[in-house]
């Protein structure tokens, strides 16, 4: 029985529904002290003066620093790393984890109490006094452009860099020439907060003899913040070990080296005392970083048949204060997604990025890709009222292939699309979404009047992950490789030990890479052991992030599988005294071909080559292979969505009724994980298009900070998902996997906008913002019965 | 996430309450489940000195039939007003109302008697009582005192209740099978109502608003309305006169007004239909 295809339940599960796995927050060690946060409570500001001697009198309080005692400390080899360095003339303000001279964002740390607990470092540091000069903040993404006030005092201009990507710019301007039918839509991605279920945490365990140090972070890239901790702090990095425990969500947040997570490796480091800290959910808001915060301008030109000639596009991207670990190349993710499932003859892309006084954007959930699948599946839905045709009419006339199957498909933004079959995932999930039925309930509302109106909403999307063929990543300047590094080893007793270098944080990774052994090596799931997401076990990796675990980590197990077999074989036909080539391996086991009764386990083999007491000539003893793999190309799993929602006319409420989504990502490893992963996707992509945003004021202050009022959604707002896949495997690995990460909230937001849009387009409504709270969409709705006299 | 500094005090008896109340005056809150104060303090929004425990009084969580009036006790949970099948006989709209209250978490540790002494005029539980002309009774020093629910709510977070009294037991008039609803609109299933209304129809037909001005209050020109035989379209355009709303996130004063308005309509036509269905005329 093939263990790859299983819905097998996640074998971390029952450790994390315990309360028996543990989180940063759940290591204690002696001595430690916590840190407390003074933030900055305005978002542009020169420092005055700050008054520390009231909290450094209270009881329990070890220090206060000051951003102006840490520098003449000397803790900072560097200021926190920029890894994407998009254009060589980029602006790239000095981010150091504590302000000294000038704050730049709500939430930015000014000082740092240490005390011997988190409720003494909390009320020393409300105790610290900072005298701020408001200095003119810069808002939002408008003000940033209009360039009246300037973000940071040293910088002349808002403006960050400009990146361009015009394959051919005649062929596009021609092709606006010639158009038949022309739509140009503006589209607002604000800025969302990324709420793991875990906050961020630290805790730096010094050696003050040894010289080394040991970072306990809720991280999604232990492998990465090694470096980047010795980057930073100038600690040898052969002195540093970085563990990431059980991990509660990232979702992008937890891809970052931040100046809290810094300031406690430095501190540690420099006081030989152990150093934590743990976020609270109201701080977050501040001081973690945020995702979004785009304005995008697309215009579509197609010809008379509703068939796209040209796809342009330009985005103003909000960066935030500063530019954190990848935060100027989020906008950038998504410019080759931009022309979505269809075959687009000519394409532009432009982004300009801009500093804001606000927190800083970086990855979340999607990273560039939500975006570009937000503006090409609103704009194709434009498109189809232009032409006068159904949405998934204008889909079909536009997809790549006409529809059917293709392999390695060079598109208009110059990548090639590993695979796609894009009709037949439509067709099912019209099906399965009973689309005639659903229309015909609109049509009978419609006709009827009633105030609560059904819309439908389609998003066909594409993306882009497998992060990343090495060289790919270097032809946009981003600062590391994409590969994954796997080991695996079978032990004496024939069980099997896998190292891998992804990091996980709720995908399930241990059992995923279990069953990929399993098949691989013809042995049961539960015998094999995965060890990772600890830098002292796992030396190499890249970590997760990007849908990459298993198109380019989960690949590289599966090959070091192929390695160990081979090896094995070698030994088994020494053993067996058979010739190599005469062996076949079945079930887990050798024998000579034509004869399987005689055979040998591969268990066997295993401990033979730990005795070695019987090996070949110049065959090493133990079973243990790596492979680092580097994969070829990126993998593009695509699906269909559909969202059903009915939109109460009279109080403005939406409410998604129905969600059907058939995704393909490829071949499924645990179809069960793939289901998980599409569910949660898609909740927070519906939580983009209903719910969630962060609300600044003029100022530069977050009014929603708490979770109170920063709409997460919960199962109660969400119906049940229908889901299915179709299976097109990619051509960039052996396994033909894709990745499923992220792909639903890929899709989600558009099919979510694209439903309401629907359902209120008898009153001339054409577009909302999101989120469609119902005070937005009710003043839609009274505005166009104002000046249309109503629809219905 | 962090309170500052507090003294806790565990009350064993409501009379130990009060002499916690009177001996720290004002630096005291009484602390029942905990889901209006301690959000607060978590925030330093609050920062009460002394915390007095009457979480341990289970002898005044009960729903009791009196006769003519169903008598619950202040410390009583959500969850077991939303299960009291003497509630869902005597006074269904207060079983109604508990059931949708926030999270199954919350409704297993809120309490009526904090909800009604937090005066939050975004609570549910505080319109219940006035539409269904409840008696609150509240224990101080000098004894206990019955306070109608119309004069308990004085402003923002601020009631008739001095700093004291304990809220001991709300009485609740039996509502004969006379029709009732509960209409409240948010955003997400847990949050507070944008806009909320609690209708209760009987011989004085009550229509209060949750979360329309800086107190619980009741629309008045709607009851009048409806007692004088408006239709449910007509009451219900009056349904926010006299409020002043707040302005948030979510609505400005003027789609308050309108959701006022959405709510009551609504309201007055499932509160007929029950009363209808139970054999009671819409309005007596």
């Amino acid at each position: 029985m093939s263990a790859i295809g299983t819905p097998m339940k996640r074998r971390e599960d029952p450790r994390l529904l315990t309360g028996e796995a543990k989180y940063v927050d759940d290591i204690q060690v002696p001595g430690q002290l916590w840190m407390g946060m003074v933030r900055a409570t305005v978002a542009h500001a020169t420092i005055a003066a700050i008054d520390t001697s009231a909290a450094e009198a209270m009881d329990g309080v070890f220090a206060v620093y000051t951003g102006a005692d840490l520098q003449e400390m000397g803790l900072w080899g560097a200021p926190l790393p920029c890894a994407w360095v998009v254009t060589p003339d980029m602006a790239n303000p000095a981010h150091y984890p504590t302000a000294v001279d000038e704050v730049h964002h709500l939430g930015e740390i000014v000082a740092v109490v240490l005390a011997d607990s988190r409720y003494r470092a909390a009320d020393a540091a409300e105790a610290v006094v900072v005298d701020y000069a408001e200095l003119a903040a810069v808002p939002n993404l408008d003000a940033a452009m209009a360039g009246a006030a300037v973000a940071h005092s040293s910088l002349s201009t808002n403006h960050a860099y400009h990146w361009p990507l015009v394959p051919d710019p005649d062929a596009l301007e021609a092709a606006f020439a010639n158009a038949a039918h022309t739509v140009t839509a503006e589209f607002v991605q604000q800025r969302l907060i990324p709420a793991a279920m875990e906050p961020r945490g630290v805790l730096a365990v010094p050696s003050p003899y040894g010289g080394d140090i040991t970072l306990y972070s809720s991280t999604q890239v232990p492998h990465i913040l090694k470096v980047m901790v010795a980057a930073t702090t100038g600690i040898s990095e052969a002195k540093i070990r970085v563990v990431a425990p059980s991990v509660g969500g990232g979702f992008g947040a937890k891809l970052n080296i931040n100046p809290d997570e810094m300031l406690a490796v430095a501190l540690a480091h420099r006081l030989g005392r152990p150093v934590r800290w743990t976020e609270s959910r109201t701080e977050a808001a501040g001081s973690t970083h945020q995702g979004r915060g785009q304005h995008q301008r697309i215009e579509l030109a197609a010809d008379a048949g509703g068939k796209l000639l040209g796809c342009r596009v330009h985005i103003d991207a909000d960066m935030g204060a500063y530019m954190m670990l990848i935060t100027p190349g989020v906008p950038l993710l998504g410019s080759f997604l931009y022309t979505g499932v269809y075959d687009v003859p000519a394409f532009g892309f432009t982004c300009d990025g801009w500093f804001t006084n606000l927190t800083p954007t970086d990855a979340y959930r999607g990273a560039g890709r939500p975006e570009a699948s937000y503006a090409i599946e609103r704009a194709m839905d434009l498109l189809a009222a232009e032409v006068g045709v159904g949405p998934d009419e204008i889909r079909r006339r536009n997809f790549l292939g006409g529809g059917d199957r293709f392999e390695n498909l060079t598109v208009a933004s110059t990548l090639v699309f590993d695979s796609g079959h894009y009709g037949p995932n439509l067709d099912r999930a019209l099906e399965l979404a009973d689309y005639d039925g659903l229309r015909a309930e609109q049509q009978r509302r419609r006709a009827a009047g009633e105030p609560v109106q059904l819309g439908i909403g389609l998003c066909t999307y594409v993306e882009i992950c497998g992060l990343a063929p090495s060289r790919a990543l270097g032809g946009l300047n981003y600062g590391a490789g994409g590969w994954e590094h796997a080991v695996v080893r079978m032990l004496p007793t024939g069980k099997v030990e896998v190292v891998s270098g992804s990091t996980p944080h709720g995908q399930g990774h241990e059992t995923t890479w279990s069953q990929i052994v399993a098949d691989k090596l013809g042995i049961d799931p539960a015998d094999v052991t995965v060890l990772h997401s600890d830098t002292a076990i796992s030396p190499l990796g890249l970590d997760t992030y990007g849908s990459r675990s298993l198109a380019v980590g989960g690949v590289a197990i599966s090959m070091a599988c192929d390695k160990v077999v081979d090896k094995a074989k070698v030994i088994a036909a020494h053993l067996m005294e058979a010739n190599v080539d005469d062996l076949v391996f079945e079930n887990g086991a050798f024998s000579v071909a034509g004869t399987p009764a005689a055979s040998t386990p591969i268990q066997a083999v295993a401990f033979a080559a730990f005795t070695a007491h019987n090996l070949p000539d110049g065959v090493e003893p133990n079973l243990q292979e790596q492979v680092t793999f580097d994969p070829p190309n990126f993998a593009f799993p695509f699906g269909t969505h559909v969202a059903v929602v009915e939109v109460d006319t009279e109080t403005g409420g939406v409410r998604l009724v129905g969600y059907t989504a058939v995704d393909d990502c490829g071949t499924q490893i645990n179809p069960l994980i793939v289901e998980g992963q599409v569910h949660g996707g898609i909740v927070q992509g519906v939580a983009q298009a209903l719910w969630e945003g962060v609300h600044y004021d003029e100022d530069g202050i977050i009014k929603n900070p708490s979770l109170m009022d920063y709409l997460v959604p919960s199962a109660a707002e969400v119906p049940s998902i229908r889901t299915d896949s179709t299976v097109t495997p990619s051509t960039s690995n052996p396994l033909g996997v894709k990745g499923v990460g992220e792909a639903g909230t890929i899709g989600s937001a558009a099919a979510v906008m694209n439903a309401i849009c629907d359902a209120l387009s008898p009153f001339g409504i054409a577009d909302l913002p999101m989120p469609a709270s119902p005070q937005t969409v009710w003043r839609a709705v009274e505005s166009a019965r104002a000046t249309t006299g109503g629809a219905s | 996430m962090i309170p500052a500094p507090f003294d806790l005090v565990t009350a064993d008896s409501a009379e130990a309450a009060v002499a916690a109340l009177v001996e720290h005056g004002d630096d005291a809150k009484l602390l029942a489940g905990g889901h209006s104060l301690l959000p607060l303090m978590k925030l330093r929004l609050a920062a009460p000195a002394v915390l007095v425990d009457i979480g341990r009084l289970r002898d005044r969580s009960f729903v009791r039939d009196d006769g003519a009036h169903v008598t619950v006790g202040a410390l009583t949970r959500h969850r077991d007003l939303e299960t009291s099948p003497v509630l869902a006989e005597h006074a269904p709209l207060l079983a109604a109302v508990a059931a949708q209250i926030g999270d199954p978490a919350v409704r297993h540790r809120g309490t009526i008697g904090g909800s009604l002494a937090h005066g939050d005029p975004a609570s549910d539980l505080p319109a219940a009582v006035l539409a269904l002309g409840a008696v609150l009774v509240a224990v101080g020093p000098g004894g206990s005192r019955e306070i109608p629910a119309e004069d308990f709510f004085h402003g923002f977070m601020d009631t008739a209740l001095h700093a004291d009294e304990m809220l001991t037991e709300i009485r609740i008039p039996k509502t004969a099978g006379a029709g009732w609803s509960f209409q409240k609109f948010n955003r997400r299933a847990q949050d507070w109502a944008i806009v909320g209304a609690a209708i209760q129809l009987g011989p004085t037909p009550r229509v209060a608003l949750i979360n329309m001005d800086m107190q619980p209050l009741r629309a008045s020109a709607t009851e009048s309305a409806v007692a004088g035989g408006a239709s449910p379209a007509e009451a219900a355009a009056v349904a926010a006169e006299g409020c002043s709303p707040p302005e948030d996130l979510n609505a400005d004063a003027a789609y308050r007004r309108h959701l006022a308005q959405v709510m009551v309509r609504r309201g007055l036509v499932e509160a007929a239909g029950r009363s209808a269905a139970s054999g009671q005329s819409t309005v007596t």
